[in-house]
């Protein structure tokens, strides 16, 4: 039984290693087609599902040569212009590229100065019961299904924001913005934490010393927890880059660059969600390259910060 | 002087801070209160949702939500007992990471990994496809759960067990999971109502139906799914299904939330 049971455990632990090695193998074979046919052009490439014209100077003189040719080769010659022999249909990333990390800059920008003060509020500030009662609320905050924020922020938000800086309800900053507000709780809890790990003797040197509170939070415990907290600020990020449904409801989705943050334009996730249902053939392999880019971005991101900045805290 | 105003100037900055992160917060809820309990009546718990109500999207919901736990909180446990009980050295450490790293992956590709396992060579939506997604992203939060929960537990009570000749195993499942149990049990609650909220991975896996449909070889209810389509309907009666079934959703998983942080605070 001993045996047995450690075997199972092992098993189930090495699960999580072949899982993560199958997403990126599935990914990758799904995208091949995708791959071999755009390569790296894909990734500065801004049509998406366009035909566009492979050869038309070979058309165009075989149309000269035959001068003598009558009425009815003529039509057929057309006929065959508008076959696919002719023309292809291109796929580029680059909008949904953009539009992702955008998205998820604005995102931080809101984000970081009100979460940075939610911890400050939380680990000094606070008397035991207030922090206790508003760090449960900003976890709900936290634990509201993302769709719940995209119906909300297309509805209640967007309006709102569109009155304020013009420009489209659905937009790169309605996007950014609701984005910015559901990393809000993660980013406050982990600087929290890492701010709670600042020894108090430090703290309370210092205010012996006559320093103010904003003294401290700057000269002591930020220096102290400044790992953790830009360790947060990545895991936030990468969080972001991943993001769905909220997006999906308040970035409108079309394949242009926005030319004002104002403008509406699309994300990867948001991509995938919404062009997935009727893609086919080189479309659907196209959305998996964009999906094998974002794995790899958020993958990178993340361990990023969990290996150089969250394990410092952790010893 | 100055020192001091700055001071107070920080000081309302922050306390402002976390006003604004309450706000949003009443601000969503008491939304969903006002746009939900208007369009709330019985008969949407009576029937599905081709005759206007959600019936079949609820039930649909946590089958998929409570198949993918039974998979999920199983092999999470067992996995996150061999990170902190038998894993030695560099391959557990590396495992624990590992899932770390899974557990923020974007849910969006876990559904297009789903789709091209299980979706794809199948020839269409259907509920197991659904399950898989879940239960993918279930596995890793449960494994980062038990895992804190058992490095709580005293290293005294597994030598007392080793002491009175009882096998590892044992000890394991006899005594180290019962004393983390109630920790292990909050940790299950709060990845049961993560994925029960989740969109994304269920959009083109199980996709969902208008029918009270539970035979997992079809596409599947799913409340959240049909949330997003309503909600992009122009119809206003749609959008107010989707409130509703916004309302319901939400008030599920904020339960669930607050029962898990309220059998831990028990405890303490």
């Amino acid at each position: 039984m001993e045996k047995i049971f450690q075997k199972l455990s092992f098993s189930s632990a090495s699960l999580v290693l072949i899982i993560l090695i199958g997403i990126f193998f599935t990914l990758f074979s799904a995208a091949k087609p995708a791959i071999e046919e755009f390569g790296l052009h894909f990734l500065g490439d801004p049509t998406w599902n366009q035909e566009v014209r492979l050869d038309t100077a070979p058309a165009a003189t075989a149309v000269a040569d035959d001068t003598i040719a009558d009425e009815d080769d003529m039509m057929m010659l057309d006929e065959d212009d508008e076959d696919s022999v002719n023309t292809k249909t291109v796929f580029g990333g680059l909008v949904p590229i953009i539009g992702t990390l955008l998205s998820t800059l604005i995102a931080l920008a809101f984000a970081l100065p009100i979460a940075m003060g939610i911890a400050v509020f939380l680990a000094e500030m606070a008397s035991k019961t207030v922090s206790k009662f508003v760090g449960i609320a900003i976890e709900l905050l936290a634990a509201i299904p993302s769709i719940i924020f995209g119906m909300w922020g297309l509805y209640y938000f967007a309006p709102i924001i569109s009155d304020l800086f013009g420009g489209f309800q659905v937009s790169l900053l309605t996007a950014g913005l609701v984005l910015g507000i559901m990393i809000l709780p993660f980013m406050a809890a982990i600087t929290r934490d890492s701010m709670n790990t600042t020894p108090d003797v430090l703290k309370e040197s210092a205010y012996a010393l006559g320093a103010t509170k904003f003294e401290v939070v700057k000269d002591i415990i930020f220096p102290f927890s400044k790992v953790g907290i830009i360790g947060s600020i990545i895991l936030a990020l990468g969080r972001a880059l991943g993001e769905t449904m909220a997006v999906a409801f308040l970035i409108g989705a079309v394949y242009t660059i926005p030319e004002k943050i104002t403008d509406p334009t699309i994300s990867i996730p948001v991509a995938m969600a919404v062009n997935f249902g009727e893609a086919s053939g080189l479309g659907e392999s196209s959305l998996f390259y964009l999906g094998l880019i974002l794995f790899v971005l958020s993958f990178g991101i993340i361990s990023f910060a969990k290996f150089y900045f969250l394990k410092r805290v952790k010893s | 002087m100055k020192r001091l105003y700055i001071n107070k100037l920080f000081l309302a900055l922050s306390a402002l801070s976390a006003l604004i992160g309450l706000g949003f917060l009443a601000w969503i809820l008491i939304t969903l209160f006002v746009q939900g309990v208007g369009s709330l009546h019985l008969s949407l718990f009576l029937n599905d949702l081709v005759e206007g109500g959600l019936r079949n999207l609820i039930v649909g919901q946590l089958i998929l939500a409570g198949l993918a736990g039974a998979i999920g909180i199983p092999l999470g446990m067992v996995a996150g007992i061999y990170i902190r009980e038998y894993g030695r050295g560099k391959y557990a450490e590396f495992i624990r990471d590992l899932s770390d790293v899974m557990m923020s992956a974007p849910s969006i590709i876990i559904g297009a990994f789903v789709y091209a396992i299980a979706v794809a060579p199948f020839g269409g939506a259907n509920g197991f496809a659904g399950v898989i997604a879940l239960s993918i992203m279930m596995i890793p939060i449960i494994i980062n759960t038990t895992d804190s929960m058992l490095s709580l537990v005293p290293q005294e009570l597994r030598e007392a067990g080793i002491a009175l000749g009882a096998s590892k195993y044992r000890v394991i499942l006899d005594i180290v999971i019962k004393a983390a149990k109630v920790g292990i049990m909050t940790g299950v609650l709060l990845a049961f109502a993560r994925i029960a909220g989740e969109t994304a991975p269920l959009l083109f896996t199980s996709e969902t139906s208008n029918y009270f449909n539970l035979d997992l070889r079809e596409s599947f209810p799913s409340l959240t799914v049909s949330i997003y389509n309503l909600a992009n309907e122009p119809e206003q009666s749609s959008r107010d299904l989707a409130w509703a079934a916004s309302f319901i959703l939400t008030m599920m998983v904020l339960v669930i939330n607050l029962v898990g942080r309220y059998i831990t605070r028990n405890k303490k």
